[in-house]
């Protein structure tokens, strides 16, 4: 970890009392649902923080990780942050306490960028951003169903349409072709491989 | 008295204006903006989604049709993040090459934007100049990876091949005469670097071309200056980069600040605005042109003195030649299994960020360890600068939201994903 990480990575635990994770030259914090928009505005507003801007959130689906049962939570949003003061970044991961109906608190006072990031989380994840001003779809078509991202939802999606020229209109049908994998998707133990 | 209401106009999402596919709500009192809605997601192909079901090779050309304007650059953030998360090393020659098809593409892309942003306020000729020259950087594209705009050239551990030691020329045809195909292949007789350098030092005259038809043109302030105004302290909230920040007059460049590749050992300055607005983002990607030809000369120059691999020896992630995999039975099973399997990329998370044209652009990934990604998110610039659409185009008149969509320098591709 180079120096300028680690005062970031100290000035962290100081300020709010939780260990960011240093990996690949980057840091990591988690933080619990109920902390998160306390802490956004803490890392915005410290002067020994200072991030002034988000350049992204997107939400997970951890439910199939690993190609193993998932213990845990399943919906996570992750935020990059940005400060341009000190020159440094931090990713903000924040885990949705219930799966059946993820909620999280709205981070558009703290920097209003996140306004299209939170609405694109709902539309393709499902989840709700409470306190967010306009949470509607953004990328899916208008009258669309399900939330398009989560690992339960096919890549073929569920409905296709076509025109109908005896009714004189589009209409929705069930998908008709097949799904299929070119490549198996394969996790190989660590060090698959090396030596031998 | 009569009862006046607001009007609410649709713009798009066939409009010439829209660069692309937008529609554009617009609520009108008069001609003056009210407010502007902007209903993204027509060209949404769920590439995230995609990259989950392909190996990490094989949703690489995707990244070109992100932002078809600038197709290296998307390429340049999606295999960094790879390499960063592989622990890959890649050849001190191939990080030239990367830098200079970067700062090709950058031009590339300024020459459309600037085209574009003509075109929408009625200056034909600029839009004509640019895609002149714009022609030329194609056929460099051309040169090297045999596709004009998809290119796929980049990819993890390096890129695909060396640099080609001949230019493509025009064919003769019943149309051109003699003296014409030779003076249209005058400056393709020698390497790909010969016709780069030829370029670089002519362009610089073409920018002055535009400069005079556009900087001091009273017309162009007319609609330019005072248009879309982004305070430095908006413009951060609003979570902007490249030369839309710029343009406020924030000095930040991560090829300065973050340099990734070989940026550190290149002289450059940065294109910084004073006022935010249309205008003085012009006068940034305007200098940002100049810039990147002073880059694409040094590595011309660089790449010129200095052979060697443009790709990683390590198998794992990068196929063997072909003369090897026929020769050696080890290489065999590393290429067999690379395009069968493909190749594994440790467990963890990455991003990584390059500047492109547009501003920042990033991929992050999420991998388990698997021949896939677990989840690939694209930080694309201009969906985050088409949010502030509203906020930029509220109080101006109709004509102005033109020239607010035209600076925000949008593609459609990048937009919807």
């Amino acid at each position: 970890m180079t120096p300028k990480l680690q005062r970031l990575s100290d000035a962290l635990e100081r300020l709010l009392g939780a260990k960011p994770v240093a990996r690949l030259g980057e840091l990591t914090l988690e933080v619990s649902a109920g902390d998160y928009l306390k802490t956004a505005q803490t890392l915005r507003d410290h002067a020994e923080l200072r991030f002034e801007e988000l350049m992204d959130l997107c939400g997970v689906d951890y439910s199939t990780y690993g190609d193993r049962p998932r213990q845990g939570a399943r919906f996570a949003a992750v935020a990059h942050l940005l400060s341009v003061t000190h020159n440094w970044r931090l990713r903000l991961r924040v885990f949705c306490p219930d799966a059946a109906f993820p909620l999280l608190a709205s981070l558009v006072e703290v920097w209003p960028s996140v306004n299209w990031y939170e609405r694109e989380a709902f539309d393709l994840f499902g989840i709700v951003f409470e306190g967010h001003p306009d949470l509607r779809r953004i990328l899916t078509d208008y009258g669309f169903v399900g939330h398009p991202f989560r690992k339960d939802f096919p890549i073929l999606g569920h409905v296709e349409m076509r025109y109908d020229p005896e009714q004189k209109r589009v209409v929705y049908e069930p998908v008709t072709i097949e799904p299929r994998e070119v490549t198996p998707r394969v996790v190989r133990e660590a060090h698959y491989g090396e030596g031998g | 008295m009569a009862e006046i209401r607001n009007y609410t106009v649709n713009f798009g999402p066939q409009h010439p204006a829209a660069h692309g596919v937008l529609r554009l709500v617009l609520e009108l009192d008069g001609e003056v903006v009210q407010r502007a809605d902007p209903h993204i997601g027509l060209l949404h192909r769920a590439t995230e989604k995609l990259a989950e079901q392909r190996t990490w090779i094989q949703s690489l050309p995707y990244m070109d049709r992100l932002d078809y304007i600038s197709m290296m650059c998307s390429e340049h953030a999606y295999v960094m993040a790879i390499e960063k998360l592989a622990g890959i090393e890649v050849p001190i020659r191939a990080q030239y090459i990367r830098v200079l098809f970067d700062e090709i593409t950058r031009v590339m892309n300024h020459l459309f934007g600037l085209a574009a942003l003509g075109l929408d306020l009625g200056a034909m000729t600029v839009f004509l100049y640019c895609f002149r020259e714009r022609e030329d950087l194609l056929d460099c594209y051309e040169a090297v990876s045999g596709a004009r705009m998809h290119a796929a050239y980049y990819r993890p551990g390096g890129v695909y091949r060396d640099l080609p030691e001949t230019m493509p020329q025009y064919q003769a045809q019943h149309t051109r005469s003699a003296r014409t195909l030779a003076a249209m292949n005058d400056n393709r007789q020698g390497s790909l670097l010969d016709f780069i350098e030829d370029f670089t030092a002519r362009f610089p005259k073409c920018i002055d071309d535009y400069e005079t038809l556009l900087t001091e043109n009273r017309i162009w302030k007319q609609r330019t200056v005072g248009i879309g105004v982004v305070s430095p302290e908006r413009a951060l909230a609003l979570g902007f980069s490249g030369p839309m920040l710029r343009g406020s007059g924030v000095a930040w460049d991560l090829r300065k600040k973050q340099p990734y590749e070989v940026y550190h050992r290149l002289d450059f300055d940065v294109a910084v605005g004073t006022n935010g607005d249309t205008y003085d983002r012009y006068l940034v990607r305007v200098e940002e042109m100049r810039q990147s030809n002073r880059i694409i000369r040094q590595c011309v120059d660089w790449l010129r003195q200095n052979p060697g691999p443009v790709i990683s020896d390590n198998h794992k992630v990068a196929p063997p030649s072909r003369l090897e995999m026929k020769a050696n039975m080890e290489e065999l099973i590393h290429h067999f299994k690379l395009f069968t399997e493909g190749m594994h990329v440790p467990e963890g998370e990455a991003y990584a960020a390059v500047e492109h044209p547009k501003g920042e652009f990033a991929v992050y990934f999420i991998s388990d360890g698997a021949n896939k990604p677990y989840r690939m998110k694209l930080r694309s610039p201009a969906f985050c600068h088409l949010s502030a659409m509203d906020e930029m185009a509220r109080g101006h008149m109709l004509a102005d939201a033109v020239a607010v969509i035209s600076t925000l320098d949008i593609v459609f591709g990048d937009v919807d994903r």
